[in-house]
């Protein structure tokens, strides 16, 4: 486990070193994140200029879904796009040999190498908004709301990555896959608004098809203190599920990359 | 079959299929391509056996596409036999059990795992971190091994700014930092100067000896497996060709030598046709092919028909035995 640990910082170090040997490019990723974020602030204030409500959310609870989302997609950008959208490439160059013969768990090696340090405001801003909005609905935190908050943000991240990670498995079949994660963007995209906001039958499938409630609404809830213990339990069933899935996933797809690579 | 405990590697009647789908040209063959698949099974490696004993150097021979990198990397793990056995220090590669992987290494010539924008000793520590080597360890293991390597402050400049040689070396350097007991070399020397492949080997050979460890390589460059493999194993579309020691290959291969001659005058062509094959004739240098068998009885003919200066005989060039050996593998 300590070896983990180790490799990780090792990983996220090297990483870290070299999206510095690039400062212009790295300036610019900084820039076009704020840009974003801006953009998606200002689309939602029209929403509320003159008191209108979206769904049943307050412009402040609304927020707070903004910020969970500015959050995951922060995270998006720091740890699942950089390293996901590389697996096709360990594929194509034949890299991923050399994975598969390290004694690391390949999965691990393949999810957790690089760490775009891009990232990282956007992930720090999105708590910030989520707090701060939160503290304008008027509603208290307790210890509880937190650590559910927290739990809940955990869920929606492990479906997110499982999901993600099994188009990006994929690619040892089918090489190319980077249109499938756009999709997978647009996905969590949905998710900038609450769930009660959508017709009744695209609230269901978000809700249990593709579960981009769990994303970002059900944390916002959670922050909030509205979640229901059966919803956090059956998503961290869900959760599980899908992380489970996308090791057999993954392990399927090596047995056919050994037998059919060359 | 009985394995025996000073068997290090043991291949048996292994065998890999691939499964290859047919794709007509054109834009019609395109369309049934997508809609209807026909496959069909191309075998790469068919029906090989062979034992290898620990510290042993043994080379792959054989053409491109001959089955020697699918051979390797079912060795390795990376690839699941279709049929047969494969044993490497009593473990089953394709498990890739961790205590098989801190054994073994695998360098490939046009891969490379190094970081690319930093210099290798970053990737260096991260390998030392996989490897569970303690940073004290990891420092000790690299000052070793640079200072067998000839590296120095290569090592913290960027390898996009490396010279192939150097990189190469710092590749190897980084598949050797577990101190693996057996070594997958595939075509280490690919793309490198004479002199950098004239390193490498140098290194592999000292690397052996020091350690002791098993070094299993394929590579097109003759030089490599003359200079460093006492052993070849030549694999010829999938099946195993020959196994044995190179000298006896050599020897079984050609069964006549080059005598080359320098004369006080120049001669005709036509002088020399009686004596052998005629390989080369330039003013007063002739090059002839004689079988074996009549070696000795030509040149004492020629001795005793001109005036010579200087006479050689030698064997033809391993690399041209090889590639007749495959030619006629082809025959047959």
């Amino acid at each position: 486990m300590q070896r983990y640990f180790k490799t990780i910082r090792l990983f996220w170090s090297t990483a870290f070193a070299s999206q510095l040997e690039y400062q212009l490019n790295f300036l610019i990723e900084l820039l076009a994140m704020l840009g974003t974020l801006l953009g998606s602030i200002f689309i939602l204030s029209l929403f509320f200029t003159g008191g209108r409500q979206l769904g049943d959310w307050t412009w402040e609870s609304a927020l707070v879904i903004q910020g969970v989302y500015t959050f995951l997609d922060g995270l998006t950008n720091a740890l699942l796009r950089p390293n996901l959208t590389e697996i096709v490439n360990y594929v194509r160059e034949g890299t991923l040999d050399y994975v598969l013969l390290k004694p690391i768990d390949s999965q691990f090696w393949l999810s957790v190498k690089k760490f775009s340090f891009a990232g990282l405001p956007e992930i720090i801003l999105g708590l910030i908004i989520v707090f701060w909005a939160a503290i304008q609905t008027g509603s208290s935190f307790s210890l509880y709301s937190l650590f559910v908050f927290i739990i809940s943000l955990l869920i929606g991240f492990v479906i997110l990555y499982s999901v993600w990670f099994l188009i990006a498995a994929s690619s040892i079949w089918f090489v190319k896959t980077w249109n499938a994660t756009e999709v997978l963007r647009a996905l969590l995209a949905a998710g900038r608004y609450p769930i009660s906001a959508y017709p009744v039958v695209l609230r269901f499938i978000f809700t249990l098809v593709l579960p981009v409630a769990f994303l970002t609404t059900f944390p916002a809830e959670a922050i909030l203190g509205e979640l229901k213990f059966n919803i956090l339990f059956f998503g961290f069933i869900l959760s599980s599920l899908f992380f489970i899935f996308s090791r057999f996933f993954w392990m399927f797809a090596l047995k056919h990359y050994t037998s059919a690579s060359s | 079959m009985h394995n025996n405990p000073s068997d290090l590697i043991v291949v048996d009647q292994l065998s890999k299929y691939y499964r290859v789908a047919n794709k007509q040209p054109g834009f019609k063959g395109t369309l049934k391509h997508f809609f209807d698949r026909k496959t069909y099974d191309v075998s790469a490696v068919t029906d090989i056996s062979f034992k290898i004993s620990p510290g042993e150097v043994v080379g792959f021979l054989g053409a491109n596409g001959a089955g020697k990198t699918t051979l390797l990397k079912m060795m390795c793990g990376l690839i699941h036999p279709s049929t047969g056995l494969v044993d490497v220090g009593g473990f089953s590669p394709q498990r890739r059990q961790t205590a098989f992987l801190n054994e073994i290494t695998l360098v490939m010539g046009q891969k490379q795992q190094l970081i690319w924008d930093l210099p290798p000793m970053d990737s260096l520590y991260v390998n030392a971190a996989v490897y569970g080597l303690s940073d004290h360890e990891a420092k000790v293991r690299i000052n070793e091994l640079a200072e067998m390597l000839e590296l120095g402050e290569e090592l913290t400049r960027p390898v996009r700014k490396l010279s192939l040689g150097q990189r190469m070396k710092s590749e190897i350097l980084a598949a050797l930092l577990h101190k693996p007991s057996v070594l997958f070399l595939d075509e280490p020397t690919l793309g490198l100067d004479v002199n950098a492949q004239a390193r490498v080997r140098s290194f592999l050979s000292e690397y052996n000896k020091r350690t002791g460890a098993t070094i299993l390589l394929t590579s097109h460059y003759m030089a490599d497996i003359t200079a460093l493999c006492p052993r070849v194993i030549c694999i010829h579309k999938g099946k195993l060709f020959y196994d044995g020691d190179l000298d006896s290959l050599a020897n079984s291969l050609s069964t006549s030598r080059e005598v080359k001659v320098e004369l006080k005058n120049p001669c005709a062509s036509e002088q020399f046709k009686k004596y052998g094959e005629i390989q080369d004739l330039n003013d007063r240098f002739v090059c002839l092919l004689v079988s074996r068998d009549k070696l000795t009885d030509v040149v004492s003919n020629l001795l005793t028909d001109f005036d010579i200066i200087d006479l050689e005989i030698s064997d033809p060039p391993i690399d041209q035995l090889i590639g007749e050996l495959f030619i006629k593998g082809e025959v047959n």
